[in-house]
């Protein structure tokens, strides 16, 4: 017999009215069901329930708050008898859900995730009671490598059209591990690009079409050249504890056309001009989109620059890329009002975006950091 | 120049920048990236390639004439008279 | 070689024939096998062939026939002894267990006891609690002898002239469903191995183990997953004791899933010591939990539907190998 919880629906959350029920006592449940809904301080969410079973008994009447790890249901696990009248069963006391404690994956899988190096807490499972199976593992595996086969040198093949670059596993499993690992702190700044864009235009003005450069490229310099002054942005978290970089690359996000991304470093970009960044750039996306990276292009990464370019939105909240610590974002510029020296002028601004680990460095740090990379942007002709 | 050469230009233009479209699927009136992920970085390096292969210079302000495969082949046939 | 259409019962009889033809130390006996022509019919006309001497009717006393049987194979004869079933054999077991078994091992090698022991077991007949059980691993439990279950008619007509030839104690389980089986036999067939269990059907998804009357249910189950599209491997035990772990673990280590099916009880089972091998030899191989597909915990039932709901059944073999690939 199993407890089903009050589950937190968020760090804040202390205590949950429960709305509705959606199963009742007998019915079968299946992991991931949804089972309940639940109205919480952000509004009403569907909870899912993390087991196979059979309801037993639901403890609580709709409309109840309760705080958030009280029993809420009763299962009876599959397998498991029909509990037979008898002496009541002790209270069960309010624990944390038990089959958290340890993934559920078959030896077999096990065996191959600690062969490929892949982490099983990543990983759906597929087989029986949502174990992760070796097939599971392998799916993630090739995933996995079928980025290694975008960064590796291909030469007799040809470049992207129909090639199956499933790298959503890889994605999924780099993403889940962010976000359950890094503890992200969140810094927004807008940045007047009028200056940069003046200087912009003027360099492609009196430079031949192949010499121009793109806003991108002013961004990737400008977070190169304050991660080298500020070394707590551009390394790694390993082994609990933080690891400068051996020198700034810039990983920089790049969208495959046929779906998914991948962020190759720029090697030691706070050490090149800008025309040197921009050849480099473009090569790195050209290689990129053709699949033909490099392994320590694509690892390499000590911060990580997330640019929507031209078509997007205004802001992003982007997630470290570990063992990254920090990741600077960039929306698509936009027209405003803006005041500048007392007036309201049309100008163009971008949102600058920090994501960095808390573990690693505090938001008045990053406050400085983001600083220092719009402060440099105001003033291309420094970079 | 021709019609059909500046067809040729184009296509062999488009196809180094993105191998991976097709240029005749292309809707030649629409935007290219409306139709594909086609970024500035792609936009930039169409407009290289057509400025090496037609022996002209684009200025970054035309490059709105490069947006669209019938736009472009206007824009290059004025500019190539 | 032609072959000819027959039943397991004619291809065990044809083998006790030729048994008997072949080697003049051979001789049958136990209860009702003379003028009844056995229980299950198995020695029909073999009196009438051979005489009261080689086909011997004994008294209701399972302990004292195999007693003496094994006093005939000491002495230097090849006795095939007929127990009607395994549950009238508990009568025999301390024969068995404590002389069949030991007397090579007591007696330093001098003395070997080349008994055959034959047995009906199984339920599905409606013959009711004391006469449906199938206990193949209290004697698969024993050192000292060996236990095969013949589930083919290939296996039926060629085990009983291996075991012969086996210079120890041989016990042989048939099960009463098998008795009626027909099919093609070679008209050649003889002597077999009793060393290797057999793949009856190759599959890659999951490992069915079974034995004996289980092979059809399992082998039915298999047709069934396959139209779901899962592919099946069907073994066949062969021999209980000693077991062949290497087909076992080599099929499981391919397919990573397996189910027993044994019509044992499910605790202290054939199906568990199947359990524990896989779990030492192959533990890093599985994808799934095994399972077991075993009889009820119940004394077999008398009532046709209650028997059949305690019995294992192709519905619950597919189910229990659903449920081990995830579906």
């Amino acid at each position: 017999m199993a407890d089903f919880l009050m589950p937190s629906l968020g760090a804040d959350m202390d205590e949950g009215t429960l709305v509705q029920w959606e199963v009742a006592p007998g019915d079968t449940v299946r992991r991931g069901q949804v089972v309940a809904v639940v109205e919480t301080a952000k509004g009403a969410i569907d909870v899912e329930i993390f087991r196979d079973g059979v309801v037993e008994e639901l403890l609580v009447e709709p409309g109840t708050t309760v705080p958030v790890g009280q029993p809420i249901a009763r299962l009876r696990e599959c397998g498991e008898a029909e509990p037979t009248p008898g002496p009541a069963p002790a209270p069960a006391t309010a624990t944390a859900e038990p089959d958290t404690a340890r993934v559920r994956a078959s030896p077999a899988a096990r065996r191959q995730a600690e062969a490929l190096g892949i982490d099983l807490e990543a990983l759906a499972g597929s087989g029986p009671d949502g174990a992760i199976t070796l097939e599971d593992v392998g799916r993630a595996g090739s995933a996995r490598e079928s980025m290694a086969e975008a960064v590796a040198p291909a030469p007799a093949k040809p470049a992207a059209p129909g090639r199956p670059v499933d790298i959503r596993g890889a994605i999924a499993a780099a993403m889940s591990r962010a976000k359950r690992e890094i503890p992200h702190y969140y810094l927004g700044h807008w940045v007047d690009l009028s200056p940069a864009n003046e200087w912009l235009a003027d360099w492609n003005a009196s430079h031949p079409v192949a010499e121009r450069l793109l806003p991108a490229v002013l961004m990737l310099r400008a977070v190169a050249l304050a991660a080298a002054r500020f070394p707590d942005f551009n390394g790694f978290w390993r082994d609990g504890k933080f690891v400068a970089g051996d020198g700034v690359h810039v990983g920089t996000a790049i969208s495959l056309r046929r779906g998914g991304l991948v962020a190759p470093a720029l090697k030691n970009a706070d050490r090149h001009s800008l025309p040197e960044l921009m050849d480099a750039f473009r090569d790195l996306v050209g290689r990129a989109r053709a699949g033909r990276l490099t392994g320590s292009e694509l690892l390499g990464g000590t911060i990580t620059v997330s640019s929507l370019g031209e078509q997007g939105v205004e802001e992003v909240y982007p997630v470290i890329y570990p063992p990254q610590v920090a990741i600077v974002g960039f929306g698509t510029p936009v027209e405003r009002p803006w005041v500048v020296g007392g007036r309201i002028e049309p100008r163009w601004l971008v949102r600058a975006t920090l994501a960095a680990d808390h573990r690693v460095s505090d938001g008045r740090r990053g406050a400085l950091f983001l600083e220092a990379v719009t402060g440099l942007l105001q003033e291309p002709e420094t970079l | 120049m021709k019609t059909d050469e500046l067809e040729r230009v184009m296509r062999t233009a488009l196809a180094g920048v993105a191998p991976d479209l097709e240029f005749d699927e292309l809707d030649p009136e629409t935007p290219i990236r409306d139709q594909a992920d086609f970024d500035s970085m792609d936009t930039l390096n169409f407009a290289i390639a057509l400025s090496r292969a037609l022996g002209i210079d684009i200025p970054e302000s035309d490059y709105p004439h490069l947006a669209s495969l019938a736009e472009c082949r206007r824009y290059l046939a004025m500019r190539t008279g | 070689m032609s072959a000819a259409r027959t039943t397991y019962r004619e291809a065990v009889r044809a083998a006790i024939r030729a048994a008997l033809l072949d080697d003049e130390r051979v001789f049958l006996m136990g209860e009702d096998v003379g003028s009844y022509g056995g229980c299950f019919g198995v020695s029909k006309g073999l009196l009438e062939e051979f005489g009261p001497e080689r086909i011997r009717d004994t008294p209701l006393s399972e302990s004292g026939f195999t007693g003496a049987g094994i006093g005939a194979a000491l002495g230097g004869m090849r006795p095939i002894v007929e127990i009607m079933t395994v549950n009238f054999s508990l009568l025999a077991l301390d024969q068995i267990v404590n002389s069949a078994a030991t007397i090579r091992h007591m007696s330093d090698g001098q003395f070997s006891v080349p008994l055959v022991i034959r047995m009906a077991t199984g339920a599905g007949r409606q013959l009711a609690a004391q006469h449906s059980h199938s206990l193949e691993s209290f004697y698969a439990h024993v050192p000292g002898i060996r236990v095969v279950a013949p589930a083919t008619l290939e296996d039926a007509r060629g085990m009983l002239p291996a075991a012969l030839a086996d210079p120890d104690p041989v016990v042989i389980f048939e099960h009463t469903s098998l008795y009626n089986l027909e099919g093609e036999l070679a008209e050649d067939a003889g002597a077999v191995d009793l060393d290797r269990a057999a793949i009856r059907r190759p599959g890659r998804d999951v490992t069915l183990v079974t034995h004996g009357g289980s092979l059809a249910k399992t082998l039915a189950a298999a047709a069934t997953l396959a139209e779901e599209g899962i592919e099946a491997e069907v073994i066949d035990l062969r021999s209980l004791r000693p077991l062949d772990d290497a087909t076992i673990i080599a099929s499981v280590s391919r397919t990573r899933r397996a189910v027993m099916v044994d019509e044992g009880w499910r605790t202290m089972s054939l199906a568990a010591e199947l359990v524990t091998r896989i779990v030492e030899q192959a533990f890093y191989e599985l994808d799934a939990p095994l399972a077991r597909v075993c009889t009820a915990e119940v004394p077999i039932p008398y009532p046709a539907h209650l028997e059949q709901a305690a019995l294992p059944s192709a519905d619950k073999i597919v189910a229990a190998a659903r449920r081990l690939t995830g579906g």
